[in-house]
C-alpha cells in the first residue's frame, strides 16, 4: 500500500500544514487580540489609518503592542518562508 | 512528422485551455475576499491575475512532469495532445457554465488519459502513476485543507471572540487579502506549468526540440500571459458558488480557509504532489464553515461539487477519446483543423448561452437563492460591467 501513498509525505503534510495553515491565523488572531481594543495599528498592513471609533476603553500597553508586532512578525516570516518554497522549486 | 499548421493549432489550444484554467480557478484565491468584502471583485481578479503572472515565472522545474508520469510520452502525437485539450477545455467550460468549481488540473489529465486511450489503448496510461499522483491525492487533499481550515476556524474565533466585530474585521479583512495573495502565487506557479508541460510534450512529439529539453522561453511567457489573463476575466460563476453558494463567509472564515488552502498546495507541491487547487479551496471553504458554530453549510451544493468532480476525470477522457476518434477518423491536418472549428463553434455557444444568465462584478454577491446566477431582477445594470466570464 505504501507504493501507491507516501504515508511520511501525508503525515508531514497533515502535521505542518496543520501548523501553518490553522496555526498561523490563530496567531495572527492573537495578534489582533492583543492589540485590543485599540484599531488595527498600521504596521499590520499599512491600510487602516487608525480612524477607528474611539470607544476604546483600555489601549495596549507598550508590551501588548510588542508581543502583537511580535505575532505579526512570525506570520510575515512563515509567509516569506512560503514564497522561498516557491521560489526553490516546490 | 514537421507539422507547422498542426503544432501552432495545438499552441493556440494549449493557451485557450490556459485561459479557461485562469478563470476557472480565479475563486479558489478570490472567492472568500470578494465575499467578505475585503476586496472589491475587480481589484480582486487584477491582484489575482497579477500574482499569478509572477507565480508562473517563479518555479519551473515540474514543467514535463505532468503528463510523463501519466502516459507514455513515446506514444503521444501532436493529434493526442489536441484531443486531450479539447476534452479539457470543453469539460472546463460546462463547469464553469453551471458554477461548479471542478477541477481544472483533473480536466485536462482525464482529456489525455481519454486521447492517449483512443490512439494506442489502454496499456499507454501509467495507471499506477494515475492512481498515485492523481486519484488519491485528490480524495485526500479536500479532506486535509478542510480539517485544517476548521480548525484554525475554531481557534480564531476562540481567540478574537471578545473582539469588537469591526476591529475584528477590519484586522481579518488584511489577513485574508495576504492569505488570498498566496494562494494565487501558489495557483500561477502549479497551473500555469502544466499548460506549459503540454505545450513542452507537443513540442517533443513534433520533434521541434529534444525529448527531455525544459520548456522554451517564449512558451512560459505565453502560459503565463494566458493563465494571467484568465484570471484577470474572473469566473464569476465559479465565485459566486464557492463564495457565496457553499457557506456564509466571514472575514475570520476567508483567513482561515486561504491560509489552510495556501499551506497545503504549498506543502504538498513541496513533497512533488500537484495537487488541484479547486479541491483544496472548496474543502477549506467547507472546513471553515464546519468550524464555526452556526455557519450554515450548503451540503446539498457541496455534494453537486463532489459528483462533478468523480466525473471529471471519465468525462473528459470521453470527450478526448471521441475528439482524438473524430480527428484521426478525418485523418491528418484535416482532422484537427475541422476538431478545432468544433471545439470554437461549441466554446462560442457556452459564451452566449453563459449572457443570459450573465454573472458578474455587478451581481457576485447577491443574497443565494440555489441557483448560479441571481434571479432574473438583478440583470446587468451598469452598461460598463463586461463579464459574463
Amino acid at each position: 500500500m505504501n507504493d501507491w501513498i507516501n504515508l511520511h509525505a501525508l503525515w508531514e503534510i497533515a502535521v505542518v500544514g496543520l501548523i501553518c495553515g490553522a496555526g498561523l491565523p490563530a496567531l495572527f488572531a492573537v495578534g489582533l487580540r492583543l492589540l485590543n481594543p485599540r484599531p488595527v495599528p498600521a504596521t499590520v498592513g499599512g491600510q487602516n489609518d487608525g480612524a477607528a471609533e474611539p470607544s476604546a476603553s483600555v489601549s495596549a500597553g507598550a508590551g501588548g503592542i510588542a508581543a502583537a508586532s511580535l505575532c505579526f512578525a512570525v506570520v510575515l516570516a512563515a509567509v516569506a518562508w512560503g514564497i522561498y518554497l516557491i521560489v526553490n522549486g516546490s | 512528422m514537421h507539422d507547422t499548421t498542426l503544432l501552432v493549432l495545438v499552441v493556440v489550444t494549449a493557451l485557450a485551455f490556459d485561459f479557461t484554467n485562469g478563470f476557472h480557478d480565479t475563486g479558489n484565491a478570490m472567492a472568500t475576499s470578494i465575499a467578505t468584502g475585503a476586496l472589491r471583485p475587480r481589484v480582486a481578479v487584477a491582484i489575482s491575475g497579477a500574482l499569478n503572472l509572477v507565480g508562473a515565472f517563479l518555479s519551473l522545474s515540474v514543467a514535463a512532469t505532468i503528463a510523463s508520469g501519466l502516459v507514455d510520452t513515446k506514444l503521444v502525437t501532436l493529434t493526442v495532445v489536441f484531443s486531450g485539450l479539447m476534452g479539457g477545455i470543453l469539460w472546463n467550460l460546462l463547469t464553469w457554465f453551471l458554477g461548479i468549481p471542478s477541477s481544472s488540473s483533473h480536466a485536462l489529465i482525464g482529456g489525455v488519459i481519454g486521447s492517449t486511450m483512443a490512439a494506442a489503448g489502454g496499456d499507454a496510461v501509467k495507471w499506477k502513476g494515475v492512481f498515485s499522483k492523481v486519484i488519491i491525492p485528490a480524495a485526500m487533499s479536500p479532506i486535509i485543507a478542510g480539517v485544517i481550515a476548521a480548525i484554525g476556524t475554531y481557534l480564531v474565533y476562540l481567540i478574537s471572540r471578545n473582539l469588537v466585530q469591526r476591529t475584528r474585521d477590519q484586522g481579518f479583512r488584511i489577513g485574508q487579502i495576504g492569505s488570498a495573495s498566496m494562494v494565487s502565487l501558489a495557483h500561477g506557479t502549479n497551473d500555469a506549468q502544466k499548460t506549459m508541460g503540454i505545450i513542452t510534450l507537443a513540442l517533443i512529439a513534433n520533434g521541434t526540440v529534444s525529448a527531455h529539453a525544459k520548456a522554451p522561453f517564449w512558451v512560459i511567457l505565453s502560459c503565463a500571459i494566458a493563465i494571467s489573463a484568465g484570471t484577470y476575466i474572473g469566473g464569476w460563476r465559479v465565485i459566486r458558488t464557492l463564495g457565496k453558494g457553499l457557506v456564509e463567509i466571514e472575514a475570520p472564515q476567508g483567513m482561515a480557509a486561504e491560509s489552510a488552502s495556501a499551506a497545503t498546495i504549498l506543502l504538498s507541491s513541496h513533497f512533488g504532489y500537484s495537487l488541484s487547487t479547486t479541491h483544496v479551496a472548496t474543502g477549506s471553504i467547507l472546513g471553515t464553515g464546519i468550524g464555526k458554530k452556526g455557519a450554515q453549510v450548503r451540503w446539498s451544493v457541496a455534494g453537486r461539487m463532489a459528483t462533478a468532480w468523480l466525473f471529471t476525470l471519465p468525462m473528459a477522457a470521453l470527450v478526448g477519446a471521441g475528439a482524438y476518434a473524430a480527428a484521426h477518423g478525418i485523418g491528418g491536418s484535416g482532422g484537427v483543423i475541422v476538431m478545432f472549428v468544433v471545439l470554437v463553434i461549441l466554446g462560442a455557444l457556452f459564451y452566449l448561452r453563459s449572457r443570459r444568465t450573465a454573472v458578474h462584478p455587478g451581481n457576485v454577491n447577491e443574497e443565494w437563492s440555489g441557483s448560479v446566477a441571481p434571479s432574473r431582477s438583478q440583470e446587468p445594470v451598469a452598461a460598463g460591467t463586461r463579464g459574463a466570464a
